[in-house]
């Protein structure tokens, strides 16, 4: 075999970049694996970073010195922050990034991190002893003592447009078929999911004069913590709505959507659906909001966010002329569907490493979620722990009630995943405390223990914790926020610890659910599925019922006492 | 590990005629090996004899009903023999389940636990079933019987909807609202109705008055003829009853039924200042009882009566006293005069603390519960910040699911299955 690797990452998007560059700050050498090296830290899909809940990820992500929140600061051409006049706790910082700069800023903060970009295919996994130890490349082998997969759409996808069908997640990228079916036999193949664009316009031939523009924010505030000092000119957004007759046009062309066609079995995502989708299920609105989002500084392209979809090219054409200041707007390139496998992440830990394959590790959208944000932070502890489980460091891992991380962590590998799992704040019970402004405060220290920031970072975290310790601290924005959501907190702990006292019990390991009495084949099959640890992971698991808890408690508590 | 499976006489104390026997659990069916010809069919009776094992003594004829898991009353499989009632009867059929292999005698409440454990119901119909059994009078029985069959489960259920409705709402407006709009005014008003609602239901009779009797607590000054009275009604002699005044130093309750209504009627000691210090204890209790009673009894002057919102003033020993001052019923435990009008009295007023029967009463746990969902849903309808609306959905939403044991899971199973006699 090759030189010696601690971590080897497959995929060089958001979070195998991320992986790449935290287990590397932590002191592992790590190989970055790409087909193509220029395309490290590509937004393959719109160019915006952030959001409501997302923009949470990011700021959390920050805190462990990740790339994300740099990265989009450096080449932010619009901020806006979401939700402005709704408490401090949802607030969702949100930026449209120059795609170019983007990919430069991230290349260069790879560079930095000391990870070795490789350019080959990764082939298949080499296990020895029920343990990973290399990697089957192209380029040959290559010896590692971890591994993180994140390849995005990799296995087995297929696009759609109208009836045209193509092999292949982006275009010019091959699946790697042999490691595909070597993820399937350890039996973590799960299903098949579906994501869309939309078409991509030409910014020149849109009629900006008739559209309501949206500058971007006057105040400055920034993604990441440590202002990295660069502002880019910012561009304004716009926005324009579908019409009766863009309804009309999608209506008559239902037919020709591979979605309702039936040659898509993949599931969508219910909360970002396709814009036939919508036109279909929710016949009542006459119109729909779309966003245009500028790709870059000298680049014309415009993303209109809200309209994906897989209509052939020429319906694309007709209901995007339909539209108000898009009359005669020209398509670059048409929208297309994806569709692709994804994998099992209930049978990860709460590391991102597979239950049954000691040093394997799974981050990003093949764990069946969507988007950037979610990616990047999945790679962030895929990353963390993959350096742990080679150097055999401490574990990173990331509580629910802490942090967005936690939460998405816990619901992958505890609920799964039916659609592409996309982050809302909805989805924390302790979203009042997790607010983006206090990313810092909530997880500086956990940051500082996983030793893997960088010196400038250590001090702004120590600063904070500092600062929170000061008389003046409850003046500051921070400190007043927290003050308004302080006695609905404390009344979420008085709840959570009448709920605990039950629920902390553990199951143990070794239980077999088939064994205990008055569950029936479903539950069983269900918390098999997830292995919850504890009784209240089982009590979260989507459809196990009050009666199963009780009789899991029955039994825990029994051998509690035996 | 395969369950035990578990036998118990369901019916009441022998002797009786029929003797109810129960037997569930994954190896109930074994039990054939005491029925000569076998168990009938699944959901059919046969009378068969029972022997103490094949072709041996016989011990009894009985009537055998098979039910096959799951669809039984613990969702497991389960045998009933119907035997003879006679004391030394039951108890060798009893020891001749316990001879076989996996058998043993039930704990209280385990066939209504396993019944929960197995799904077959929720939290709320096994505490109506709890009450059911434990029913004495016909309002009691009618109201258990609203809960046993899931009355309470599916007004829980349609109030659980309607606050995810509200939460979808309000989550809604955070995750998902491009233009930032502002607060909603349906959703207000919306968690505002569902808060009035459920304060119409909070306001309704309880449950406990019902099912352990409506407190009708007698007190007055020392020797002023409670006890002579409380014996007056019950008709019999429960409390002591001498010339001496002290006599009676601690609470004596008689249960009772008056108009098919289960009170109960507690004696107290006398009202006074005392040196005793048995006496004393008795006094302070007796302070408390009149604060705690749904119906209070006042045997002494009308204007030291204690303020009370269900008062009866009644002049004792009418028979040897004067006229009787206005508003007092004049009652004499020795002729039965005035008995009758003081019963009407009381059954009008404590039939408003019971309800109908027929509708839904809430216990005090259900209650607690509801009230902090109406709490939370009434700040929800007040708050102007969404992410505070959504909280306090939240909040109410967990509030439900401690009502229906989701959440809480020791507590209230241990509060529950406590209250079973063996056998149910």
């Amino acid at each position: 075999m090759g030189a010696m690797h601690d971590v080897l990452v497959i995929g060089a998007g958001h979070a195998g970049c991320e992986a790449a560059a935290s287990a590397a700050r932590r002191g592992a050498r790590v190989g970055l694996l790409t087909f193509r090296p220029e395309d490290v830290g590509q937004m393959s899909c719109n160019p915006s970073i952030g959001g409501v809940g997302k923009g949470h990820l990011v700021r959390e992500l920050d805190v462990f010195d990740g790339l994300m929140a740099r990265a989009a600061d450096s080449s932010a051409i619009h901020r806006r922050m979401l939700n402005r006049s709704k408490g401090p706790a949802v607030w969702g910082p949100r930026v449209q990034a120059d795609r170019k700069l983007y990919r430069r800023a991230v290349a260069g903060l790879l560079r930095q991190s000391g990870v070795e970009v490789i350019a080959a295919e990764a082939l298949a996994l080499v296990v020895r002893e029920g343990r990973i130890v290399g990697l089957e490349t192209s380029d040959g082998a290559l010896a590692c003592r971890a591994v993180v997969v994140a390849t995005g759409t990799f296995l087995d996808a297929r696009m759609f447009i109208g009836e045209e069908v193509a092999q292949g997640g982006r275009s010019g990228e091959q699946g790697s078929v042999a490691l595909a079916s070597q993820v399937r036999e350890i039996g973590l193949g799960r299903g098949r999911l579906k994501t869309g664009t939309p078409p991509r316009l030409d910014g020149r031939t849109i009629d900006w004069s008739v559209l309501e523009g949206q500058p971007s924010d006057t105040d400055h505030w920034t993604m990441s913590a440590l202002d990295c000092g660069v502002e880019q000119p910012q561009l304004a957004c716009a926005l324009t709505r579908t019409t009766a007759r863009t309804h009309d046009i999608i209506g008559a062309n239902l037919h020709r959507s591979p979605l309702f066609a039936g040659a898509i079995e993949g599931r969508g995502p219910r909360y970002c659906p396709s814009i036939e989708d919508k036109v279909k299920r929710f016949s009542d609105r006459d119109s729909h909001q779309i966003f245009l989002e500028p790709e870059g500084l000298d680049d014309a392209l415009v993303y209109p966010n809200g309209i994906s979809t897989s209509l052939p090219a020429s319906v694309q054409n007709d209901f995007v002329h339909s539209i108000p200041g898009l009359e005669r707007s020209v398509i670059v390139r048409p929208g297309y569907a994806v569709e692709y496998e994804y994998v099992e992440s209930r049978r990860l830990k709460g590391t991102l490493e597979a239950n049954d394959l000691p040093g394997l590790f799974f981050a990003g959208q093949i764990s069946g979620t969507t988007g950037y944000e979610e990616a990047a932070a999945q790679g962030l502890v895929a990353g963390l722990n993959a350096a742990a489980s080679a150097l055999d460091l401490d574990e990173v891992r990331f509580d629910r009630r802490t942090s967005y991380i936690g939460v998405m962590i816990d619901d992958l590998t505890l609920q799964g995943v039916t659609e592409p799992y996309r982050m809302m704040t909805a989805r924390a019970e302790f979203r009042l405390s997790l607010r983006a402004d206090n990313a810092t405060s909530r997880l500086g220290e956990h940051a500082l223990r996983s030793n893997c920031v960088g010196a400038r970072r250590r001090r702004h975290i120590e600063q904070r914790l500092l600062d929170r310790l000061a008389p003046d601290w409850a003046e500051s924005e921070e400190g007043r926020a927290d003050a308004l959501y302080a006695p609905y907190v404390e009344r979420q702990a008085r709840e959570w610890a009448i709920v605990r006292s039950d629920s902390e019990a553990r199951i143990p390991a070794t239980l077999d659910f088939a064994t205990v009495p008055g569950l029936s084949n479903e539950m069983v099959e269900r918390l098999d599925a997830a292995r919850p640890e504890t009784l209240d992971q089982a009590s979260r698991i989507a459809g196990v019922t009050p009666a199963a808890v009780s009789a899991l408690f029955i039994v825990t508590s029994r051998r509690a006492a035996a | 590990m395969a369950r035990d499976t578990i036998f118990a006489l369901s019916s009441g104390r022998p002797p009786a005629a029929v003797a109810v026997i129960r037997v569930s659990g994954p190896a109930a069916f074994d039990c054939s090996t005491l029925v000569a010809g076998g168990l009938p069919e699944q959901r059919t009776a046969a009378l068969r004899e029972i022997r103490e094992a094949e072709g041996g003594k016989l011990l009894d004829r009985a009537i055998i009903l098979r039910f096959d898991s799951p669809a039984t009353a613990t969702g497991e499989n389960i045998v009933e023999f119907q035997c003879h009632g006679g004391r030394a009867i039951v108890d060798i059929v009893l020891s001749a389940l316990g001879s076989l292999p996996a058998f043993r005698p039930a704990e209280p409440g385990e066939f209504t636990r396993r019944a929960f454990e197995n799904g077959r119901i929720d939290l709320t119909e096994a505490e109506g079933l709890a009450d059911l059994i434990e029913a004495e009078t016909e309002a009691q029985r009618r109201a258990a019987l609203v809960l046993a069959e899931g009355g309470l489960r599916r007004q829980i259920a349609l109030w659980q909807q309607r606050l995810m409705d509200l939460s979808a709402a309000a989550e809604r407006a955070i995750d998902y609202d491009e233009d930032d709009e502002a607060l909603d005014p349906a959703l207000s008003s919306g968690c505002a109705a569902l808060a009035a609602e459920l304060g119409e239901w909070l306001a309704r009779p309880r449950v406990e008055p019902l099912r352990d009797g409506v407190r009708i607590v007698v007190a007055g000054p020392p020797n002023s003829g409670k006890s002579s009275l409380v014996n007056a009604i019950a008709g019999e002699d429960r409390a002591i009853v001498t010339s001496l005044p002290g006599t009676t130093r601690d609470q004596i309750d008689v249960p009772l039924s008056i108009g098919g209504m289960a009170v109960v009627l507690t004696d107290t000691a006398g009202l006074r200042q005392t040196t005793d210090v048995v006496e004393a204890i008795g006094v302070a209790r007796a302070r408390a009882l009149v604060d705690a009673a749904e119906i209070l009894l006042w045997l002494g002057d009308p204007d030291g009566a204690p303020d009370h919102p269900n008062l009866i003033l009644i002049h004792a020993r009418a028979d040897v006293r004067g006229p009787a001052p206005s508003g007092a019923i004049p009652v004499s435990a020795k002729t039965g005069d005035g008995i009758a009008q003081l019963l009407e009295q009381m059954t009008a007023l404590a039939s408003p603390l019971l309800g109908d029967g027929g509708a839904i009463a809430l216990n005090r746990r259900q209650a607690r519960h509801i009230a902090e969902a109406q709490c939370a849903l009434a700040d929800a309808g007040l708050a102007s910040d969404i992410l505070l609306v959504a909280e306090n959905l939240r909040s109410a939403r967990m509030a439900f699911d401690l009502l229906t044991g989701r959440a809480g899971v020791e507590d209230v199973l241990d509060s529950l299955f406590g209250r079973f006699c063996l056998g149910k």
